[in-house]
């Protein structure tokens, strides 16, 4: 209870900085202090969850005189909720402690801090509603403002193109949400978490509640093909920002969607995965697809975003499957892959995005065909992005191979299932998610290829300098906490137990009794992975082998011109650029899922001018179904406009109409 | 005895739609408010039966009022109204008034199976006021949107009116207050209506809404 009272407040304190922000606007010091209240408080928030996973102060509830009278507004913390105040308390403060040396960057800092800590509250709010009422409320408030953090540099067209498409798609989401409550209250009204629970519901019921989550909390997410403004939105707000809106938001959707399908429906007819499972692979495909072939570096990592909401979706899916079955150990070994990777994921992308942002300080510069060679200028963000790169390539012994291992255990237990559908779609999927995860490691390859080694292509990559010590603290401590899952996940498994038990009413065994930090989902026989050893024995390969480099060889170190291939003086832009790196991955994937294709512009014999070769990639959903719609709803109401200018009689002969339409309508029913 | 106050109140309510129908066919101005005084003797005759067969006193004072008020003052003074703006006598219509009456049965014969379904429960009384209330009321509509004149479209909301006081009056227990609120509201309806009349005819030397329609500038 005080835990829970101690969160309310906190989540209380942050919405009430908004207003403090803009009174202070005129103080110099303010935003150092106000993002160093966010980071307090955010950590706070981080504690609040981790006592929580370790069983204090969970349960009991909290009803607060607030919205409906005669209702008011319930909260309550449970080990799901504190779980996911981990994440935000976590990745709250990490961007917080950058943002006090980010922000003295932003042009106009008061846009961003008036609406900053208020989100984070927001969030919070989300995650310890247990009630739909307060749920929806704190869900719309972030979107809202979230939205309006996206809007902070409004000056530029794009930026507000990306904010409102992200209006009209998180309305759409909200509304999809609404709808899913709805169901979930059924006819007798309640909306207390509580309630809904006891409400017993037929399984095409709740399978509805699952296609409408999917939707809600899916669009919020990025689910394909709902994710069209994600790789708008998330890289138009400011670096800290977007880390918070890719890194933390995007885990909130999660959160909704896990509450309502795990928690609150209630059992779920084995034949609703197949769904999940199927729209969590593609996303996961298509995504880094996009995120291999895209210039612009903050976008790529949206993409990649994308991407890792569907391995997350995939690997509830998998939960969802394992569970109708009655394999409660399967099921919650996809659900422990599933959190894990949740978290990792908040780890890992706020980073990049903050190193993004460090780039994008240091340069101006997003686009990758300009940067080049930043690791000789910028030495501690190259590292601390290098940890980062090779955490999301899902490469040992860092965090992301930890959870993304666990998740294809899962998938490896997919023969036990007795639906043959199933067992054979799982495999599948488990096929999809690993081009996936090759292609996230190629898409890495070359953002870090490109962007920080090499040569610089342009003078601001050359004269780039390393950024402040607030940010470069908040990267480095990230990048700790990606090498610390990474080397000892059983810690993290452990910490996640509960809120999987308290799902499933089962658990992964105990890691942390496994000798050298082993991991032992199943059965020592089965499978075993430990990030320690996997450490130890690289660190011992690479010194040994560096050892008797420099034993054997010259230890003389000696700086020389690149090899030139037999050009003299070859300019920067002889490197692989961006997009040639990506081209095979382009041809042979891109052309047929995404439409990419080149066009090579020859000038006429005897012009001196250059050839110049353009690459077209388009998302085909924007221009097949986006597009068509958007052009839809505005003819449809120009057409509708007419109706403001009719006649008394016609305004009158339409009232009459509907009503007789209405009364005919009835009819059947009667 | 049961059964002739059943045919009686039958008779009545059955009579108020027959006059409503007759309403829709009337092409004089003229015509159609004596038709309107006749459509509003019939709803007092029906609501005094009820109110002798309810024993409700209240029921009379609602019988006096549909008489004296709709029965007399009303069409008089639309008459009056009529002849001192020197208004078009003719009653212009949208549709022609064959289709109109098919319409018109086509509603009658739909609120009637609706309500026969809707009111199983219910007395046979209330049943059949009920029934035809509905079909008064939508009649009253009709006429008021195949009207182009705005003195016939007064008479439609009124005659709708009517329906209303049929509706309440076959159904037992209604307060007065209630019956003698809806007879006022119409009573300040046809006062604003009256006025506004007055407005129109001030600017624009005609009654018909049309005028208000060129006003705007759309006509259509």
């Amino acid at each position: 209870m005080a835990a829970l009272d101690l969160a309310l407040a906190i989540c209380a304190a942050l919405l009430a900085l908004g207003p403090v922000a803009v009174m202070m606007r005129h103080r110099p010091a303010a935003p150092a202090i106000l993002y160093g209240a966010t980071a307090g408080l955010c950590l706070l928030v981080g504690l609040i969850g981790l006592a929580g996973l370790s069983g204090h102060g969970l349960g009991g509830g909290r009803v607060l005189p607030l919205g409906l009278p005669w209702i008011g507004a319930h909260f309550r913390l449970d080990a799901l909720a504190a779980f996911f105040l981990v994440i935000l308390g976590a990745g709250g403060a990490a961007a917080s402690l950058y943002a006090i040396g980010y922000g003295r960057h932003e042009p106009e800092p008061m846009r961003v801090l008036a609406f900053y800590p208020a989100f984070l509250g927001a969030m919070g709010l989300v995650l310890l509603a247990a009630d739909a009422f307060s749920f929806l409320l704190s869900w719309e408030v972030m979107s809202l403002l979230s939205w309006a953090l996206v809007l902070a540099h409004h000056r530029h067209a794009d930026t507000r193109q990306a904010a409102y498409v992200y209006l009209l798609m998180a309305g759409f989401g909200t509304m999809a949400l609404l709808l899913a409550f709805g169901l979930l209250a059924g006819s007798g009204g309640g909306y207390g978490f509580e309630a809904i629970r006891a409400t017993p519901r037929g399984p095409v019921v709740a399978a509805a509640v699952l296609g409408l989550m999917l939707v809600g909390a899916g669009s919020k997410a990025g689910l394909v093909p709902l994710h069209v403004w994600l790789p708008l939105a998330h890289p138009a707000a400011p670096s800290h920002v977007s880390a918070l809106m890719s890194g933390v938001m995007t885990k909130v959707a999660l959160y909704g969607f896990i509450r309502v399908v795990f928690d609150l429906v209630g059992p779920l007819a084995w034949w609703t995965s197949p769904a999940v499972i199927l729209i969590g692979a593609g996303t996961a495909v298509i995504g880094i697809l996009l995120a291999v072939m895209e210039r612009d570096l903050k976008r790529a990592l949206a993409y990649s975003t994308i991407e890792n909401i569907g391995v997350i979706f995939a690997g509830l899916g998998l939960a969802l499957a394992f569970r109708a079955n009655g394999m409660t150990a399967a099921a919650a070994l996809a659900l422990t892959a599933a959190l894990f990777h949740i978290f990792n994921h908040m780890v890992f992308k706020s980073l990049l995005f903050m190193g993004a942002g460090a780039v994008l300080t240091a340069t101006g510069l997003r686009d990758l065909d300009r940067l080049g060679g930043l690791i000789h200028r910028m030495p501690v963000t190259s590292l601390v992005m290098l940890v980062g790169a090779v955490a999301i390539s899902a490469l040992p012994p860092l965090n992301g191979f930890a959870s993304e291992w666990l998740l294809f255990q899962a998938v490896l237990m997919s023969p036990a299932i007795p639906e043959v559908g199933l067992q054979m779609l799982i495999p599948a999927a488990g096929g999809l998610l690993a081009l996936a995860a090759a292609l996230a490691a190629a898409a890495f390859v070359r953002i870090y290829g490109v962007g920080f080694l090499g040569r610089p292509r342009s003078d601001a990559a050359r004269d780039a300098a390393e950024v402040d010590r607030y940010s470069l603290t908040a990267m480095a401590m990230l990048a700790g906490v990606c090498v610390l899952a990474g080397v000892f996940p059983g810690v993290v498994i452990d910490a996640i137990s509960p809120a999987v038990d308290a799902l499933l009413s089962g658990r992964l065994p105990m890691q942390a009794d496994q000798p050298w930090f082993t991991i032992v989902p199943i059965a020592e026989a089965r499978s075993s992975y430990s990030g320690f050893l996997v450490m130890a024995f690289i660190i011992l390969a690479a010194s040994g082998s560096a050892w008797a480099v420099h034993r054997l060889a010259s230890r003389a170190l000696r700086r020389a011109p690149a090899w030139d291939c037999g050009f003299p003086d070859a300019s920067p832009l002889t490197q692989y650029s961006a997009g040639g790196f990506a081209q095979p991955l382009r041809r042979v994937l891109g052309t047929g899922l995404l439409g990419a294709h080149e066009v090579v512009v020859m000038p006429p014999p005897g012009d001196p001018a250059p050839a110049t070769l353009a690459v077209h990639v388009a998302d085909p959903l924007w221009e097949r179904v986006y597009a068509p719609l958007g052009a839809a709803v505005t003819g449809l109401a120009g057409r509708m406009n007419r109706l403001q200018f009719l006649t008394i009689r016609r305004y009158l002969s339409m009232v009459f109409l509907l009503l007789v339409i209405l009364l005919a309508g009835l009819l059947p029913w009667v | 005895m049961d059964r002739i106050a059943f045919d009686i109140a039958h008779l009545l309510a059955g009579g108020l739609l027959l006059v409503s129908f007759m309403m829709i066919y009337q092409d004089r101005m003229f015509a159609l408010l004596r038709v309107f005084a006749l459509h509003a003797v019939v709803l007092s005759l029906s609501v005094a039966w009820q109110a002798y067969q309810q024993g409700a006193a209240h029921l009379y004072v609602t019988a006096a009022i549909a008489l004296i008020f709709k029965g007399i003052v009303i069409p008089t003074a639309l008459r009056r109204i009529v002849q001192t703006l020197g208004i078009h006598r003719e009653v212009e219509t949208v549709v022609g008034v064959g289709l109109t009456m098919l319409a018109g049965i086509g509603l009658s014969a739909l609120s009637i199976v609706l309500m026969l379904r809707v009111t199983g429960m219910a007395d046979v009384f209330t049943r059949e006021d009920l029934a035809f209330a509905l079909s008064v009321v939508l009649l009253g509509l009709l006429m008021m949107v195949t009207r182009r004149n705005a003195v016939s479209q007064v008479v439609g909301f009124m005659s709708l009116e009517n329906g209303l006081i049929l509706a309440a009056a076959g159904a037992k227990g209604m307060p007065l207050v209630v019956e003698i609120s809806v007879a006022f509201s119409v009573l300040i309806a046809f006062i604003v209506i009256g006025v506004f009349l007055f407005r129109i005819r001030e600017r624009f030397d005609s009654v018909d809404v049309s005028a208000l329609d060129e006003f705007r500038g759309d006509r259509q």
